[in-house]
């Protein structure tokens, strides 16, 4: 067992870092007070290669491996949470489904050109009233000949008014028994007639993000563009998630060390009683809960990592990772206000927006209620993972390079 | 074309330096290429993609230093070598000039050799002349920009506290940059797979060919100056006018003025 990461490992974290501490950094409080993105940031990511990292590279991607995309993630959320659920949508929810479900045409018609930073991309599955609850969504595509007629709304979606492609699950089927048979996923082009979207704006947290909703009216789009079979829709929404988890995870991580950073440097800076608080033990506590919920949270999406590498079936290992760390990046998060006082309690420090912004992750991606009942279904024998039809593929050194 | 950069290993700025007994130390914080050379880097690359040059960084230090070169090769430099040798311990940056001229000479004819304008951890900001001297080169330092590169020529712009000078020289040159030749690039994900896989040879002064150059400087002794304390008073007031005027009585009052 190698718990080290590699030299090229390092080498990614240390770009990632330098690029989100240096461009994004300076200008993050100014963009979250106004609630916009930096118009910068996606095509700077874009340039950089970060929104096709773990893309192999005949498909316009930079052909690193699954644990860079994590480290990457690690080190955008430190700087801010919306930088991260760029890689999140971008990367995690479509791009990896592309690789994993996408037939050679649709790669190259799509993937390419999201791995090449070329188009970005987004992932629609939540609406106004169907969040947990999939299966329950009304948005529907009607086919008519070669065609599909798409029709709904999705709310919650990142990059709404950012994207090129939105890969949108819609029910075709009805009269299906069970529900989640009715469900199939496609890849809509924003730009086909019948869309409207728009930023949601008012947000408790990730206020420098593009959150939005995109509206379907009656919009064409070719049969070349399902993704899978009919009926395969609620399959691959769920493996979207165990790759857009898998970044949540990782980046909830960074949002803890984050907290951690922010709280050490204030703990010796601040005096109170004659010392600096860093001598007073329930401050001391404070700093060695989120040290050691800053590893756990590391460890556990590594191993999720490691796993993808090897083309492992990591549902449940990816589901705990995102889980322990959203959940673990909240409470580092209130804990650091708390270190900080009344300054926490304003925008002159950062920890405030990381208070903010933990709260998200928390009900996105699986709210932390459906991670308790996948985990306790995978202990109690409740729930196995049947093998899929198209699984992500392993990393492959080699091959990814070609 | 050919150009060489020279980059040297210094701990990271935002280490705590501590000098005890006469050694000076920095913990275990990482240790990066020194931040002036990036500056370095970039020029060379900037040249690189202009008239299609081959870049060689080089840095005279320990295996550690390999990082630091492999940080250049994933900015995307072609090749590296570190110079590596027992008797360059303590040499002074004359000693590091001829060392450094003579692997210059080694790696073929070069036409260019970047510098960074100085040392974050020695701050001398000589050996670029000093390694121009030994090679006979002419010394372009502290420029802020090369205007135009070709086979035997190169024009730059140079930064001096009057204004700018333009420059013109003939090549062979070696040029000391600053931070306005442009901000570093952040290493690319095919040079960083690149930087991991290169394997890079360390020369000896026996594979320069050179006997160990002597040093003439030492530093006898090192010290950290005592920690300074200090207060930091915030003066307030309801208008600019009586903020100034309490400042200006304290002033007086400490007897500043």
């Amino acid at each position: 067992m190698d718990f080290a990461l590699s030299e090229e490992h390092r080498f990614v974290q240390q770009m990632v870092r330098d690029f989100a501490h240096k461009e994004v950094s300076p200008i993050i409080k100014e963009c979250d007070r106004k609630q916009e993105m930096a118009p910068f940031v996606l095509p700077r990511m874009a340039e950089l290669g970060i929104l096709g990292i773990c893309i192999p590279v005949r498909y316009g991607g930079q052909g690193m491996d699954y644990i860079s995309l994590g480290l990457a993630c690690e080190e955008l959320e430190v700087i801010d949470t919306s930088l991260r659920v760029i890689m999140s949508v971008h990367m995690g929810l479509n791009s990896m489904a592309l690789l994993q479900w996408g037939t050679e045409e649709q790669k190259q018609r799509f993937l390419v050109p999201q791995a090449q930073g070329k188009k970005y991309a987004g992932f629609g599955l939540t609406e106004p009233n169907a969040g947990s609850d999939v299966a329950g969504m009304q948005s529907t595509a009607r086919r008519e000949g070669d065609e599909y007629v798409i029709n709904g709304e999705k709310m919650w979606i990142s990059l709404a008014t950012k994207m090129h492609h939105c890969l949108w699950v819609a029910r075709t089927d009805p009269q299906a028994a069970d529900p989640h048979d009715g469900l199939s996923a496609f890849i809509v082009e924003m730009d086909r007639p019948g869309i409207t979207a728009g930023d949601i704006h008012g947000k408790l947290g990730v206020r420098a993000g593009s959150t939005g909703w995109i509206a379907c009216q009656d919009v064409r789009i070719p049969v070349e563009n399902r993704l899978g079979e009919e009926g395969e829709g609620f399959k691959i929404a769920m493996s979207c998630l165990d790759n857009g988890r898998y970044t949540v995870a990782a980046g909830a991580t960074g949002l803890i060390r984050a907290s951690l950073e922010a709280s050490v440097k204030y703990a010796h800076e601040r005096n109170a009683f004659g010392r600096e608080i860093a001598r007073f033990q329930l401050i001391q506590q404070k700093i060695a809960g989120m040290v050691q919920s800053y590893d756990a949270a590391r460890l556990l999406y590594l191993r999720a990592g490691w796993m993808k590498n090897q083309g492992l079936r990591n549902t449940r290992e990816t589901s705990l990772a995102k889980w322990y760390a959203t959940d673990a990046s909240f409470m580092a998060a209130s804990e650091a206000v708390q270190v900080h006082g009344a300054y926490g309690y304003s925008d002159e420090y950062d920890v405030e927006r990381y208070l903010r912004n933990s709260k998200g992750a928390i009900i996105y991606e699986g709210t932390s209620e459906i991670h308790q009942l996948m985990q306790a279904g995978y202990a109690l024998n409740f729930r196995q993972d049947a093998p899929l039809r198209c699984e992500l593929p392993a990393y492959d050194p080699e091959i990814w390079q070609e | 074309m050919k150009i060489i950069v020279c980059i040297k290993q210094v701990p990271d700025s935002a280490a705590r330096i501590v000098v005890e007994g006469g050694q000076i130390s920095w913990g275990d914080a990482p240790a990066i290429m020194n931040p002036w050379d990036e500056y370095a880097v970039e020029a060379a690359l900037v040249q690189k993609d202009a008239v299609d040059a081959d870049v060689a960084v080089i840095s005279v230090g320990a295996e550690s230093a390999k990082e630091a070169l492999k940080t250049a090769l994933a900015m995307g430099c072609t090749e590296a070598i570190l110079i590596s040798d027992p008797a360059l311990a303590g040499a002074d940056s004359q000693a590091l000039a001829r060392t450094l001229a003579a692997a210059i000479q080694k790696l073929g004819p070069a036409e260019l050799v970047f510098f960074g304008r100085q040392a974050i951890d020695t701050d001398l900001g000589v050996t670029a002349a000093q390694t121009a001297r030994v090679l006979g080169w002419p010394a372009l330092t502290l420029v802020s920009k090369v205007d135009s590169l070709d086979g035997n020529k190169i024009t730059v712009e140079r930064s001096t506290e009057e204004g700018r000078q333009v420059l013109e020289s003939k090549l062979p040159a070696v040029v000391s940059v600053g931070k306005d030749i442009g901000e570093p690039r952040y290493p690319s994900f095919m040079g960083i797979r690149k930087a991991a896989k290169a394997v890079i040879p360390t020369w000896s002064l026996a594979d320069l060919g050179i006997e160990t150059p002597k040093s003439h400087i030492r530093w006898p002794a090192v010290m950290s100056p005592p920690v300074r304390d200090i207060t930091t008073e915030m003066i307030t007031g309801n208008s600019p006018q009586e903020i100034a005027g309490k400042l200006a009585d304290k002033i007086l009052a400490e007897k500043v003025l």
